[in-house]
């Protein structure tokens, strides 16, 4: 065909090489991650096993662990757990979807451009670029939350985060103990300083991937909007939320999934205390902390128990993800040729 | 060429059209009187010395080469340009008399009054239904939603086509019925003015006709305001037409109002030597 067009060719056997060698690479690598996935399960559940007949179902359902008569059960740790990643999950939706909002929809611009403007360098050939950077520069900063290290956030909780609420708390339990919230005092690492701390950990992942379903809304819908006379939060609550929910709702299922495994600060913050109680102050416990404050001393035999809950936290998490993504579908199917 | 229903329904609404204006010669039958004196995004001036006067139960058309400023003077009329930052404006345009860009007047207040319908379709990711009743919900209309949106999907000849499933999305229609699904939104809350930005540039010509009939039909109720590159189309359609050029005199690309005037003098007897070479597509 070389001889009818000079510059249009097929690929060469080379190229279509480098095609298939690179198809089979991705292939590759796709499924080793899938299969390092599977591995550890298998590992984990395979040293379960022991446990898992020894124990049984009850294990679910006991209330105590105590290594010393061979009692264990994680009733108090699958409380724990689900309390506190369900907090979390609310206050760092909240903040993290009302940020992406601020960050998506040119409040910041605009503010920026109105200071540029009073000083009257809003054309000005490099602070002019300022309000469209401004939301990226604030987004990244947002997202370095991610970037610190747990135990830093641990820290933080215990000198800062405790101190700062204790007041607050007894005061609450003072006026309204009767509230079963506020039913305890706070006496040092409860439930409600590992929320906010854990709130904050959750809430780059939210702000992130909301602002990304946010930005991604077509212009023209906001235009069809403003078009109709609706006002800027007509427009964002009518028709740009609900255009982004499904990216939303993927923020909060993926923040939700890390809440759960969260192990380090909490291991700090939440207490460590075997109890079941919905009172903010209480101490209570978490799976991954549980895990991380047993393996060390576990003994051989108690290994076994520990690897029966680590498969309940992931069955836990597994199980979050698969109702997340049903509950995605349902709430998409109105919205059918959306994409 | 023309089909018989379309001119029956031209002659009729000309001959409608005449008998109102003669009752509103007072104020001239302006409704929006738009006068452009510089127009700025950022710093490129992008429209200057254009003043277009609408008028009442017509169809004002904008003609003029891509980029002289046809959309930017329209999106003027209702303010949407306010959402362009560093969108600046001297002049001022008067909607029944009173200046639209007065520090007074709320920017999406006139919007609730002067409709847009964009050149793309936009329906939004919801219901049908949900998407005509939305201007409605809106405005917080407390009359009978159901009727208005028949009404209102009938007077945009979209009713036959989806009144049995009005609860499917929006964006499940076609092009064409989605460009209508707008046409009804807008009209839902019935504005004074409908401003359509090259409604019919994503449609095929029986589409397209269908859309030129329906502004025809509803400018005895509304007045429209259309930019178009179809010259055949401003001719069928339009009771007036103001072409627009760009002056690249100055170094810039200056959108300006060559001539507005009456359709039919505009195409037949072009004053301007611009419009002459447009309208026979002698531009280079
Ligand atoms: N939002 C904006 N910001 C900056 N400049 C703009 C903006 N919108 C339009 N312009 C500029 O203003 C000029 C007029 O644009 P406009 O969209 O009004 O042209 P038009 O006549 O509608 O063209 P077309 O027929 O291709 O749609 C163009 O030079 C364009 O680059
Ligand atoms: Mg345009």
């Amino acid at each position: 065909m070389s001889d009818i067009n000079q510059i249009s060719r097929p690929p060469t056997h080379s190229q279509q090489v480098v095609d298939t060698a690179f198809r089979w690479l991705c292939c590759g690598f796709a499924c080793l991650s899938v299969l390092m996935v599977a591995l550890i399960m298998l590992e984990i559940a395979k040293d379960a096993v022991p446990a898992i007949r020894q124990y049984g179902p009850g294990f679910l359902a006991g209330t105590t662990w105590d290594p010393n008569t061979g009692q264990f059960g994680i009733l108090p740790e699958i409380w724990g757990t689900l309390y506190t990643s369900f907090l979390a999950l609310l206050i760092g939706t909240s903040f993290g979807v009302a940020a992406a909002i601020f960050l998506s929809e040119g409040f910041l611009a605009q503010a920026v451009f109105q200071i540029l403007k009073a000083f009257g360098l809003q054309f000005h050939p490099v602070l002019g670029k300022l309000p469209d950077r401004a939301e990226v520069l604030l987004k990244n900063l947002i997202e370095l939350l991610a970037a610190i290290p747990s135990v830093v956030y641990g820290l933080w909780g215990l000198f800062v985060i405790i101190p700062l609420i204790r007041p607050a708390c007894n005061w609450l339990n003072l006026k309204l103990g009767w509230i079963p919230l506020f039913g305890t005092t706070l006496t040092g690492p409860g439930v409600l300083p590992a929320v906010i701390v854990l709130a904050i950990m959750i809430l780059p992942t939210i702000t992130a991937i909301s602002r990304n379903a946010l930005v991604s809304v077509p212009p023209k819908l906001r235009m069809a909007a403003y078009g109709m006379g609706a006002t800027r939060w007509e427009t964002i609550l009518a028709v740009i939320l609900p255009t982004a929910a499904r990216g939303i709702a993927g923020a909060v299922i993926l923040a939700f999934g890390r809440a759960l495994g969260e192990t380090m600060a909490l291991a700090m913050l939440v207490g460590n205390a075997n109890r079941i109680s919905v009172s903010l102050f209480s101490p209570a416990n978490t799976l991954a902390a549980l895990l991380a404050n047993n393996f060390p001393e576990a003994a051989k035999k108690d290994v076994g128990v520990l690897m029966y809950a680590a498969l309940v936290l992931l069955a836990i998490t597994l199980f979050v993800n698969i109702i997340g993504s049903i509950i995605l579908q349902k709430a998409s199917a109105g919205q059918e040729g959306g994409k | 060429m023309r089909n018989t229903t379309n001119a029956e329904k031209l002659s009729k609404a000309r001959i409608d059209t005449a008998q109102r204006s003669a009752k509103e010669t007072a104020s001239n039958g302006v409704v929006i009187d738009c006068n452009i004196d510089e127009l700025y995004y950022s710093t490129f001036k992008a429209v200057r010395d254009t003043s277009i006067p609408v008028k009442k139960n017509r169809i004002t058309a904008f003609i003029g080469p891509s980029g002289c400023g046809k959309s930017t003077v329209l999106r003027c009329l209702n303010r949407m340009n306010d959402l362009v930052r560093g969108f600046r404006f001297k002049g001022h345009v008067h909607f029944r008399g009173k200046d639209i860009y007065h520090p007074s007047v709320d920017a999406t207040a006139v919007r609730r009054f002067i409709g847009m319908v964009f050149q793309q379709p936009n329906p939004f990711a919801m219901s049908i239904y949900n998407n005509v009743a939305f201007g409605l919900r809106l405005n917080s209309y407390k009359g009978p939603v159901a009727e208005k949106v028949e009404d209102a999907l009938k007077r945009s000849a979209l009713w036959d086509e989806v009144k049995d499933k009005l609860q499917k999305s929006g964006l499940s229609l076609s092009g064409g019925q989605q460009q209508r699904l707008c046409i009804a939104r807008a009209i839902a809350t019935e504005p004074e003015v409908l401003l359509m930005d090259e409604p019919c540039s994503a449609l095929d010509p029986i589409a397209t006709r269908r859309i030129e009939e329906l502004m025809v039909e509803l400018k005895t109720r509304y007045t429209i305001a259309i930019v178009t590159h179809n010259l055949q189309q401003a001719q069928r359609v339009a009771d007036n037409t103001g072409f627009l050029y760009v002056d690249t005199s100055d170094g810039g690309r200056c959108g300006y109002l060559v001539e507005f005037g009456e359709s039919g003098q505009i195409f037949n007897d072009p004053r301007e030597q611009y419009t002459k070479d447009y309208i026979r597509g002698e531009f280079s």
